[in-house]
C-alpha cells in the first residue's frame, strides 16, 4: 500500500503515544550506559599499554655512595638492554622535594636512607620480567616494582564497570523490546476492527505488520532520537570536561571517532530492533485469525 | 454460465448450540443477480460471511470461482477477498479515514499507485452522491451516508463478486432506487451479485434478479433453479 494511507489507517490509540516517551527514556539511559562502557573499556586499554610497559627500580642503601654507584650501574644496564625504550634516573634534588611534604625537612639532611629511583619505559609489554630479573641480578640491592601489578585493582574495577555497563545496555534492550511488544499488543486490540476490514478488503499479513512496523518505527524514531541526542550531549559535554582536566588515566576514557560512531548507531539499531519485533508480534497474532 | 460459487450440504454452528445453516446447498452462475431474504436472525448474514470468507464452514463444500476455499491455505485468502466486494451490514468504515480514503482503501491495498487512484475515486464518491463530504470522517456522516461510503468501497475494485448486506436499509426510496441502478450498472459490466434484504420492493426493481430465502437456517428453493447439482442433471 502507498505510503499516505499506511500512517494513517492506525490511528493513536492503543498505547503508541506511551511508548514514544518509554522509547526515548530507554534510549537515553542505553546511550548513557553504552558510553559509559565505552568509556571505561577505552580508559582501561590505555592504562593497560601504559603500566605493562613500564617500570620503576627502587635502589636502597644505607650509604649514599654505594646507593649512587649502584644506581648509575643499574642505569647503565638499562640503557643498554634492547628491550627498553627509556631510562631516567629520577633527579635528587626533584625526588627530596617530593618526599619532603612527608618527611619534612630531615628528607634532604640525608639522615634517612631515601632510595635512589630510576623509571624505565620498556619498548615491548612482555618484556617486564626479564628486565626485572636483569635489574635484580646486577644489584642485590635494587628493588623492581611493576606498575601493572599495583595498578591492577584499578584495571580491574574499570573491567568492572564495563561488564556493567554492557549488562545495563543489554537489559535496556531486552526492556525495551518487551514495551515494544505490549504497545503492539494493544495496538491489535484497539485496532481489531480496522484490522479485520483490511483483511475482508484482501490486505495481507504482511500488509498489515507493515502499518504497525510503519507506526513503531515512526514513534521509536521519535522517541529514540529526542532521548539519543539529549543522551549524546551529555557525552559530548562530560568528554569536553574530561579533557579539560588533563588526567593521563581519564583522558583514556575520551571517546575516539569509532567509539562516536557505534553511540550514534545505538538508537539506530534499537529502532530496528523495535520494528522487527512489532512486525513479528502482529504477524504471529495475525497467524490466529483466519 | 460457468459457476462462481457452489455450496454443497453446507452447515454452520457458532459454539456449541444448533446449526444456525443447516444443509444449505446452491450455485450461483456467473454474471447472475440474486437477493437473499428470510426473516431476521434466519441465518442471511451468516450465509453472506461463509461467502466473503470471514467464516469456514462447519461442514460441507465451498467452492469459489472453482476452487475448494474450506480447505484453502490462509495465505491464498487474501487472493480470493481482492476478487470479491462487501458491502457489510455495519458498514465497518475505518473511523480514522475520511470517506475519500476508505473508498479508496481497496485500490490501495491491491497495491494502485496514489496517481492512479484520484479519478475513480472521485467517481465513485459523485455516484453514490457524496463529493461534497469526501473528507468528512465516518463519525460525522449520517447513517444512510455512511452506508453508500461502505458500497462505494465495495464496488470501487470492480470486484467479480458483491456481497451486499442490507445496502439499502438506511437510506430513503430515491437514493435506494440509485443504488439499485449502481449494483444493476456493475451487474451489466459481469459482476455476479448476491443481496441481502428485508426490502421486497427492491425485489421488483431488478427482473432478471433470482430469489434465495432463508427459512431459519435453511434454504428454499421452491423452483428448484438454485439446487447444486442442478435438478436437470439429476
Ligand atoms: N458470531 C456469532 N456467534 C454466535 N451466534 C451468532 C453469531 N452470529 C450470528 N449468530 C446467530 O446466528 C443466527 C443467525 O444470525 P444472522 O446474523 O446470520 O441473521 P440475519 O438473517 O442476518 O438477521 P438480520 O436480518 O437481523 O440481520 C442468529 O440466531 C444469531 O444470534
Ligand atoms: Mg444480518
Amino acid at each position: 500500500m502507498s505510503d499516505r494511507s499506511q500512517t494513517r489507517v492506525l490511528d493513536e490509540a492503543g498505547g503508541f503515544r506511551a511508548m514514544t516517551a518509554v522509547m526515548g527514556i530507554m534510549l537515553f539511559l542505553t546511550v548513557l550506559a553504552t558510553a559509559l562502557g565505552l568509556g571505561t573499556l577505552g580508559a582501561a586499554r590505555t592504562l593497560d599499554r601504559q603500566l605493562a610497559g613500564r617500570l620503576t627500580v627502587q635502589v636502597v642503601d644505607g650509604d649514599p655512595a654505594a646507593r649512587d654507584r649502584a644506581a648509575a650501574r643499574v642505569t647503565e644496564l638499562l640503557r643498554r638492554h634492547p628491550d627498553v625504550l627509556r631510562v631516567d634516573l629520577v633527579d635528587r634534588a626533584e625526588l627530596q622535594r617530593l618526599i619532603e611534604p612527608w618527611l619534612g625537612a630531615s628528607a634532604s639532611s640525608g639522615a634517612l636512607p631515601v632510595p635512589a629511583l630510576i623509571d624505565v619505559d620498556l619498548r615491548r609489554e612482555d618484556a617486564a620480567p626479564r628486565v626485572a630479573d636483569v635489574v635484580r641480578r646486577a644489584a642485590s640491592n635494587a628493588r623492581v616494582d611493576r606498575h601493572e601489578e599495583w595498578m591492577s585493582p584499578v584495571s580491574r574495577f574499570m573491567d568492572l564497570l564495563t561488564a556493567l555497563a554492557a549488562a545495563l545496555v543489554a537489559l535496556m534492550a531486552a526492556a525495551t523490546l518487551a514495551v515494544v511488544v505490549l504497545a503492539v499488543r494493544s495496538g491489535l486490540e484497539a485496532h481489531r476492527g480496522t484490522i479485520e476490514v483490511m483483511h475482508m478488503l484482501g490486505s495481507t499479513d504482511v500488509q498489515v505488520a507493515r502499518l504497525f512496523q510503519r507506526r513503531i518505527a515512526l514513534d521509536a524514531l521519535l522517541g529514540g532520537g529526542v532521548g539519543g541526542l539529549a543522551a549524546l550531549a551529555i557525552v559530548w559535554l562530560l568528554g569536553r570536561q574530561l579533557g579539560a582536566l588533563g588526567s593521563e588515566l581519564l583522558g583514556g576514557a575520551t571517546l575516539g571517532r569509532g567509539e562516536w560512531t557505534a553511540l550514534a548507531a545505538v538508537p539506530l539499531l534499537f529502532i530496528l530492533l523495535a520494528t522487527l519485533a512489532a512486525r513479528r508480534a502482529v504477524l504471529a497474532d495475525l497467524k490466529r485469525t483466519l | 454460465m460457468t459457476n462462481i460459487v457452489q455450496f454443497e450440504n453446507v452447515g454452520l454452528r457458532y459454539g456449541a448450540g444448533e446449526e444456525t445453516l443447516t444443509d444449505v446447498s446452491f450455485q450461483l452462475g456467473a454474471g447472475s443477480f440474486h437477493f437473499l431474504t428470510g426473516a431476521s436472525g434466519a441465518g442471511k448474514t451468516s450465509l453472506l460471511k461463509l461467502l466473503y470468507l470471514a467464516q469456514r464452514p462447519s461442514r460441507g463444500v465451498i467452492r469459489l470461482f472453482g476452487e475448494d476455499t474450506v480447505t484453502l491455505p490462509r495465505a491464498r485468502l487474501p487472493g480470493f477477498r481482492r476478487r470479491i466486494g462487501v458491502v457489510f451490514q455495519d458498514f465497518r468504515l475505518v473511523p480514522h479515514l475520511s470517506a475519500w480514503d476508505n473508498i479508496a482503501l481497496p485500490l490501495r491495498v491491491a497495491g494502485v499507485v496514489e496517481a492512479d487512484l484520484e479519478q475513480p475515486v472521485r467517481e465513485m464518491l459523485a455516484w453514490v452522491g457524496l463529493a461534497e463530504r469526501a473528507h468528512a470522517r465516518p463519525a460525522t456522516l449520517s447513517g444512510g451516508e455512511q452506508q453508500r461510503v461502505a458500497i462505494a468501497r465495495a464496488v470501487i475494485a470492480r470486484p467479480e463478486l458483491l456481497v451486499a448486506d442490507e445496502p439499502t436499509g438506511n437510506v430513503d426510496p430515491d437514493m435506494a432506487e440509485r443504488l439499485l441502478h449502481l449494483f444493476d450498472s456493475l451487474n451489466r459490466l459481469g459482476t455476479t451479485i448476491v443481496i441481502a434484504t428485508h426490502d421486497l420492493h427492491l425485489l421488483s426493481r431488478v427482473p432478471h434478479a433470482q430469489l434465495m430465502r432463508l427459512d431459519r437456517g435453511r434454504l428454499h428453493d421452491p423452483t428448484g433453479a438454485l439446487r447444486y447439482p442442478p435438478k436437470a442433471a439429476e
